[in-house]
């Protein structure tokens, strides 16, 4: 096991240099750019994709731009648009990077919020329309609510796809914590790479409980079938 | 270079075929072997994975779970903690890729045998079928639309996720992309993304296409509603 221990070696120089702890380049900057970076291309995504998403799934319109995004989202390769955002647009700002990390994570929550609010009993909204509720207040209160389990599942795949692109743009000149991973292998510094990529894969995961976390809290216990209904 | 910047096709043609590791035509053929075998080891190992899960329901919970921690793994990282395996070799990008693929498709399999109606599994026993012909000839020919329907997606995704390689220098058409960073240049990237997305467009058809043959009594269901 020669790979183990050279593993654990690397690990150790990456952890242990005190240089990766403070200045520019260190862990905890790399780690809020990154934090910043897909945070900020998954709320505009969140912005974008779910009102629309819940307006296509409302009023039935559009269906067909859901499922063209979807498959076009899945096809599309990420370096390449990266690629070409960046040599179409420069590098002087971040945003020629971000702009194809919002487009990317747009369609997971829009497909999923549109599925969500069609999904929905039909007898559920004809009762809550009976009920005398107007066409907003029957979306907030009763279609939202029973829909947001899709609504956050798309918001976690959106958010699996945005740290794994947003690693993957430091290629073109990103911050966040796959510099040590771009940085590292261009420079065959491998306890670079290795701790950057364990860092990378511990964030993904921690993002992942705090979606489950998230969707716990906020869906109804009704909906979730967490409380038993006799 | 001659005078101004090549066109788009001229770009092509020049890059073809020009023998060397890097033309077009071996990136293809590199992008179509990285991306086939993920996709067909991904069915061979979710299929006897899926039916344990749904015959040890016990199962099914752990394999699930892990399976979604494993989809959540950026692909770039996994593909550099491997390269202390596998080198920087094709398996490198191949291994993650069927792991994605498992990931869809365990639970695909899973749901594509629970869509078996109890009273068809109840009549191939009554008519003596066999547990093994029962599965083969019954339960798996009714699970096949919703196994393809995440083939479609493991597909498509396989095919554009490969490019990411392309950072460790096993990227398929993704070494198109950059090369074009690297000495900045327009046609590869169009010709990479192009290409990548015609590939998926094709598989994808060919699963439809697979789902047609393999199921022809949904076809025969339909005209008989119409």
């Amino acid at each position: 096991m020669t790979w183990l221990s050279s593993f654990v070696s690397w690990l150790g120089e990456f952890f242990g240099s005190g240089e990766n702890w403070s200045g520019p380049g260190s862990i905890p900057v790399r780690l809020l750019e990154h934090l910043e970076f897909s945070g900020l291309a998954l709320l505009l995504a969140v912005l974008i994709a779910v009102p629309l998403g819940l307006a296509i799934g409302h009023t039935g319109r559009g269906e067909l731009l859901v499922v063209v995004s979807a498959n076009l989202a899945r096809a599309l390769p990420t370096l390449g648009l990266l690629v070409m955002f960046v040599l179409l647009l420069g590098t002087a700002s971040i945003w020629p990077v971000i702009i194809p990390l919002v487009l990317l994570s747009v369609p997971p929550i829009l497909v999923n919020t549109f599925e969500g609010i069609k999904g929905v009993d039909p007898e559920l909204r004809d009762a809550a329309y009976g009920m005398g509720l107007r066409g907003p207040q029957v979306l907030g209160r009763v279609l939202v609510p029973v829909a947001l389990p899709l609504i956050l599942l798309g918001c976690r795949l959106s958010a699996i796809q945005v740290v794994a692109t947003t690693t993957v743009a430091a290629y073109t000149g990103l911050g966040g914590l796959g510099r040590y991973v771009i940085d590292g292998f261009a420079t065959k510094d491998y306890a670079s790479v290795v701790g950057g990529s364990v860092l990378i894969v511990l964030f993904a995961l921690v993002v992942q409980v705090l979606f489950a976390l998230a969707q716990r809290v906020t869906v109804s216990p009704g909906v979730s079938q967490r409380l038993k209904v006799r | 270079m001659g005078d101004g910047p090549p066109s788009i096709w001229e770009w092509i043609g020049r890059n073809w075929d020009t023998g060397r590791a890097d033309s077009i035509r071996n990136l293809l053929t590199d992008h179509l072997t990285m991306s086939l075998v993920p996709i067909v080891l991904a069915l061979v190992l979710a299929l006897p994975l899926g039916l344990a899960s749904v015959r040890w329901r016990w199962l099914y919970q752990p394999t699930t779970g892990l399976m979604n921690v494993v989809y959540a793994l950026p692909s770039l990282p996994v593909f550099m903690l491997l390269i202390s395996v596998t080198g920087l070799s094709q398996t490198t990008v191949i291994i993650p890729l069927t792991f994605y693929g498992m990931a869809v498709l365990i639970p695909a399999v899973v749901d594509g045998l629970n869509s078996v109606p109890d009273h068809v599994r109840q009549s191939a026993v009554a008519m003596g079928f066999t547990p093994l012909r029962r599965l083969l000839q019954v339960e798996l020919p009714i699970a096949v639309p919703v196994v393809l329907a995440g083939m479609r997606v493991v597909a498509v995704s396989s095919i554009s996720l490969v490019s990411v390689g392309a950072l460790i220098g096993q990227g398929g058409l993704g070494g198109l992309f950059t090369r074009a960073y690297q000495n900045p240049f327009m046609p590869p990237v169009i010709v990479g993304i192009v290409l990548i997305v015609l590939l998926a467009l094709v598989a994808d058809g060919l699963l439809v296409l697979a789902q047609r043959l393999l199921t022809p009594w949904v076809r025969a269901r339909k005209g008989q509603a119409s």
